[in-house]
């Protein structure tokens, strides 16, 4: 009982502290929404993955690839706070309250997830101008989808945010890490085409499979888009999501126990 | 809360009490630095305790390891009858610590970082609402408690940090450089009220601190450089050690003139980071002495009866503010 109180206050407090900061709604929905227009738009012309059907176009693949960026950056934005608040801000007292760390990163993760989820759900008003027809199966599915894959990668986020002990460091690991698994999960092309070395890295990375389970929910409502891909079942992608998701999540609360770099 | 306070008689009296913190033999190390070595100090209820030292001394990291932000590595410490190691979550319970950088979001109003800081101890509803009001207003913040927290003055910003400290009624208060960046009316004022509320609610207060004004009104000082433990006393006992007064002579050629005195006069004298410095009863005696035989080589003297930064010069051989940081709180 006491945990959900803790947990639930930190899951408050970053919305709140969301709400009131307006410039990181934009930063985390405008970025991900002018890639998605240029490089939708520019590609659509010249670039045209092996592995993509007749009828789809470039805007339509990538789609589904930037609900995970926008994902990627809000669950980012949500977590890099942790490196500072906990030296000299809010998380000192949270680190010295009766609360276990197990907590303590549940209800970040929860919070940074809520956001991240929040501002996909946006993103996904989208879909018609992307040329995605969306049905209610398709939206159930995708918002369980994106909810799992915000988890996964805001534990991930956490990982970094309470080992690193500076913001720059947190960028650093960011562009190292983070951006490669994201392009490297489909979201940018399938992995049918690509050079044996680079498919199987996809296949060995884990967003791989929510990216494809988001994708093969979105496109519930067009079928001639269903054909596509030699993807991976829609079930072993939601379990392997799911179990990425706890993974990283038990990642984060060991970094978090036994961080005394604080 | 000053030394000759009757309180401060009392509580080193108050032997067979059990003590709110016993540390034996505390050591830490960050890497292959020892921050931290043979820390042994025992601290009563209802005492206001100070560990003074320079930056780097070592107070930090005593400070993070009381307040269990960093585990015990070596040594044992028992607060407040709990294992500081085995029993974290029972400390935390009965602790409260306040940060030299304040723990609040500013992003929040006060009472809303009140009321975080109350879910975080099990508190909440009607009660914690109460509460919270009542620490807000003890403070003189009733009126405050609607306003974001960043728009405060950094004088109101340590209040709230310290009503919201104070919020969960614990027995033990920590607090890390609780001057730092406080005008010293503000300083005076915080000390006060730490004064009540050890009169009042029976609060032990510990606390770090390198002014030396602020050490001078806790019943104990302990003082700490490099690491270790040099003293722990009243200040006034720790003042009384020095012995006499203290005659501080500024020369230009401070190593030909130690030797002088010491053939001419027969004085010992210490060098002390470019000074001499003669500690003994009727200094001003001394004064003229030394002005008379020496005038022409001496820059200035100065006498005086010993501050606790002559007690720190007198332990360790050198100044409280020149001391090297060693960088641990940069």
């Amino acid at each position: 009982m006491e945990i959900i109180l803790q947990a639930g206050t930190l899951w408050w407090r970053e919305i709140s502290r969301f709400v009131r900061q307006k410039s990181r709604l934009s930063g985390g929905l405008l970025q991900p929404l002018v890639f998605w227009l240029l490089l939708g738009a520019g590609l659509k012309a010249s670039f045209k993955p092996s592995g993509m059907p007749a009828g789809m176009n470039y805007a339509q693949y990538f789609y589904p690839g930037v609900i995970v960026m926008v994902l990627l950056f809000t669950a980012i934005f949500a977590t890099i706070s942790t490196v500072e608040d906990r030296r000299e801000g809010f998380l000192q007292g949270v680190l010295v309250a009766p609360v276990s760390r197990v907590t303590v990163v549940l209800g970040q993760a929860l919070g940074a997830t809520t956001l991240a989820l929040m501002q996909g759900i946006i993103f996904l008003i989208l879909a018609p101008l992307a040329g995605i027809h969306l049905n209610l199966a398709a939206i159930g599915v995708a918002i369980a989808m994106m909810a799992l894959i915000a988890f996964a990668l805001t534990s991930m986020g956490l990982v970094i945010a309470w080992r690193i002990d500076s913001t720059q460091g947190f960028h650093a690991i960011m562009n190292l890490i983070l951006l490669p698994i994201w392009i490297l999960s489909g979201a940018f092309f399938p992995a049918e085409g690509a050079p044996a070395i680079l498919a199987w890295t996809m296949r060995l990375n884990p967003l791989t499979y929510g990216m494809s389970a988001l994708r093969q929910g979105l496109y519930l409502g067009e079928p001639g888009m269903m054909t596509m891909t030699r993807a991976p079942a829609l079930e072993f992608s939601v379990a392997i999501t799911v179990a990425f998701a706890l993974a990283a999540f038990a990642a984060a609360s060991w970094v978090a126990r036994r961080s005394s770099t604080i | 809360m000053q030394a000759a306070n009757p309180t401060a008689a009392r509580t080193s009296e108050r032997v067979s009490a059990p003590p709110a913190i016993e540390a034996n033999a505390l050591g830490f190390n960050y890497g292959e630095r020892a921050a931290l070595s043979d820390v042994t100090f025992s601290i009563a209820h209802g005492e206001i305790f100070g560990f003074l030292g320079p930056n780097g001394g070592g107070k930090t990291t005593l400070f993070k390891l009381l307040s269990t932000l960093v585990p015990i590595q070596m040594g044992r410490a028992v607060m407040l009858g709990h294992d500081l190691a085995d029993d974290t979550i029972a400390v935390r319970r009965r602790l409260g610590v306040v940060f030299q950088h304040p723990s609040l979001d500013g992003k929040l109003t006060v009472a809303e970082n009140l009321s975080h800081h109350g879910h975080l101890y099990g508190m909440r509803g009607r009660k914690l609402r109460e509460d919270s009001a009542a620490a807000l207003s003890r403070l003189g913040l009733g009126a405050r408690s609607g306003d974001l927290v960043e728009t405060l003055s950094g004088g109101l910003q340590r209040r709230v940090e310290l009503a919201k400290s104070l919020l969960h009624k614990p027995e033990l208060l920590l607090l890390d450089e609780p001057s730092t960046g406080l005008d010293p009316a503000a300083r005076r004022e915080f000390s006060n009220y730490l004064g009540h509320l050890r009169d009042r609610d029976g609060v032990t207060v510990v606390l770090t601190t390198h002014y030396l004004e602020e050490a001078e009104r806790c019943d104990r000082i302990a003082i700490l450089d490099g690491g270790r433990l040099v003293a722990m006393a009243p200040p006034g006992e720790l003042k009384a050690r020095v012995g006499g007064d203290v005659v501080v002579i500024r020369a230009a050629a401070p190593e030909a003139l130690q030797h002088k005195l010491l053939q001419r006069l027969r004085l010992k004298s210490q060098f002390v980071d470019g000074t001499l410095r003669i500690e003994r009863p009727r200094g001003h005696e001394l004064v003229r002495e030394v002005v008379e035989a020496f005038g022409p080589e001496i820059d200035s003297v100065s006498f005086g009866k010993p501050t606790l930064e002559d007690v720190f010069v007198h332990l360790t051989g050198h100044q409280f503010f020149a001391a090297p940081a060693a960088g641990e709180e940069a």
